[in-house]
């Protein structure tokens, strides 16, 4: 459907656009920077669990190591463009590493949500008891639970003293994201997409096909580490600074509620979920009064209880309700699913 | 001599004490039609699994077209050319009729050869007027349809059924005949089944399964007439 991947292309495009130019009216662009930032981390769990079938708990790892790759790789490089790769690239590898041991093994569902939680757990555990000088990889000191601080910041490729801040930051996070996200529409609509998303289905019936389902989920969670490394990297760039507190379970919680609240198996869903509760806990940040992971906690009991497909998927469901009833020209185009469904499937 | 599609040479099959297949040699040439029947727990679907590589034999060898497939996982079985359809249905609930054998059809061919053979088995096996509808919403006989383009469109020289009429009105029935049938053209074909009415409209051999051995294999005319068949299986039965 390669008519269908252009109009696509161009809806994003001038989405972000738009984005681009109205938001900073509204939010400063410093908030605004991590809110993409989020986006494009919730889109990476968002697509590995709502279209891969995985559910890892610990996002949180491939985002924190791309961080900390970054952050080390820049400090030893002393400029951004080789390390932002690594930051994807170290992520990637390490979760093809990973997700083959895994899936190789024929874990079962569970067993990968522990597995992956405790991943998590061990890198938290490791780089928060690396405070002693000893602990160097180059020039970089790892500083255990101080984190690594004042590495050089994003500057445009090439030109190591032009470095990319503020407003530009923002804009280049904002179309980093938009990019990522026709990757995921071009993935999904490709032939792997679709047999991802036939894996997360009936892993059965794929393999009695002649799929290898091991090799392709291998190769979803790798592709999803590496976007969770970018959104990583960004983030030790917007920081200024990586904390062990990258790899805590909290964070992997976080982005787990974020794809529910905003509905799996979209794409949209993950990134407005991750954004929106992300710009909640920063308003709730701003005063005293109620706790902000109680709001947290809430706002996904609610959701579960009530709207347990999430936003996304309901908007759209009622969408659908408003267009079905005007009539169209072909009996058999109002028997074909809408395109959500059809992108699933 | 007629080339072999699928051959197995004393498989056995253990779990724990329990011996759940023993000793199984079996033939198959290729466009040939067998049926395996036998009472419950005789052994078939064990049998099934370790030729399909769901499970994996404790013993004895498997062979495919002269390839040896002992212990392979289904998926490299599959890729073979051989179309497996298991007991309980397994097809893609929530995707599309058109997806499921669309899927199924790419893994052997390009994108857009996988569309028009999509196309072609949809009209084979008229689910035309439901080719867009999810199969999670599809009746059981339209289910088990579907989960036969999946095997048919894969062109496989092989196919191996378990128990594909479980649960199908009479009118699918029929239909089911008449597929098999069509695909018999091209392809050796195993089938376990219950349903003597539906096995006596398709079958010329028969092997019959008790107590994880073969107990006979002869016509299907003279396994329904034989006094030892009838007081294992069809003598219960009655």
């Amino acid at each position: 459907m390669p008519g269908d991947l252009t109009r696509d292309a161009i809806t994003i495009t001038l989405v972000t656009g738009v984005l681009i130019w109205v938001l900073p009216l509204i939010v400063g662009t410093y908030t605004l920077t991590v809110l993409a930032i989020y986006g494009m981390l919730g889109l990476s769990l968002g697509l590995v669990w709502g279209f891969g079938g995985i559910l890892c708990f610990g996002q949180a790892a491939f985002f924190g190591l791309g961080a900390y790759a970054y952050a080390i790789f820049a400090i030893n490089i002393g400029e951004s463009t080789v390390p932002m790769i690594l930051a994807v690239l170290v992520p990637a590898v390490f979760a093809a590493f990973l997700g083959a041991l895994m899936f190789y093994g024929r874990l079962g569902d569970v067993y990968l949500g522990v597995i992956t939680l405790v991943v998590t757990l061990i890198l938290f555990k490791v780089i928060n008891s690396t405070a002693g000088p000893q602990y160097v990889i180059g020039n970089a000191r790892l500083g255990g639970f101080n984190g690594i601080p004042g590495f050089p910041t994003l500057n445009v490729p090439g030109i190591p003293d032009a470095y990319i801040w503020g407003d530009r930051y923002f804009q280049v996070c904002a179309v980093l994201l938009g990019l990522v996200c026709m990757l995921v529409t071009a993935l999904l609509r490709s032939s792997f997409g679709r047999i991802a998303v036939g894996i997360r289905e009936n892993e059965t019936r794929m393999s009695l096909m002649g799929y290898d389902v091991r090799a392709r989920k291998t190769a979803m969670f790798a592709i999803g580490a590496a976007i969770a490394g970018l959104a990583g990297g960004l983030f030790a760039n917007w920081a200024e600074i990586v904390t062990p507190n990258l790899f805590s379970l909290g964070q992997s919680a976080e982005i787990i509620i974020w794809c529910i609240v905003g509905g799996l198996g979209t794409r949209l869903g993950p990134v407005l979920g991750a954004a929106g509760l992300a710009y909640l806990k920063f308003l709730l940040g701003q005063q005293a009064v109620v706790d902000n992971a109680l709001v947290t906690g809430l706002v996904l009991v609610l959701f579960v209880l009530f709207l347990p497909k999430g936003v996304v998927p309901a908007l759209s469901a009622l969408w659908r309700a408003g267009a079905g009833r005007r009539p169209r020209g072909r009996v058999r185009q109002r028997r074909r699913p809408p395109r959500r469904e059809r992108l699933n499937g | 001599m007629a080339e072999i599609a699928l051959e197995t040479h004393g498989l056995t099959m253990r779990f724990g004490g329990v011996v759940a297949a023993d000793r199984v040699d079996f033939k198959l040439e290729a466009r040939e039609l067998r049926c395996l029947i036998g009472p419950n727990g005789a052994g078939k679907s064990t049998f099934f699994k370790c030729i399909t590589g769901l499970q994996s034999p404790s013993e004895g060898e498997v062979y495919m077209r002269g390839i040896e497939t002992t212990g392979w996982m289904p998926h490299r079985i599959a890729s073979l050319g051989v179309g497996i359809k298991t007991q309980t249905p397994n097809v893609l609930d929530s995707l599309s009729v058109h997806e499921n054998i669309w899927l199924a059809a790419r893994r052997f061919h390009g994108s857009r050869e996988a569309d028009r053979k999509t196309r072609e088995v949809i009209e084979l096996l008229d689910l035309g007027a439901i080719s867009r509808n999810g199969l999670g919403r599809l009746a059981h006989g339209e289910r088990q349809r579907v989960e036969l383009g999946l095997v048919a469109v894969g062109d496989p020289w092989l196919i191996l059924l378990d128990e594909p009429a479980a649960g199908l009105g009479a009118g699918d029935v029929e239909r089911l005949t008449g597929i098999i049938h069509e695909l018999n053209r091209q392809a050796a074909l195993v089938i376990v089944e219950h349903d003597m009415q539906f096995i006596r409209s398709i079958a010329e051999t028969v092997t019959v399964f008790h107590q994880g051995k073969v107990l006979m294999e002869d016509h299907v005319e003279s396994v329904m007439s034989d006094p030892v068949v009838r007081n294992v299986y069809l003598g219960r039965k009655a």
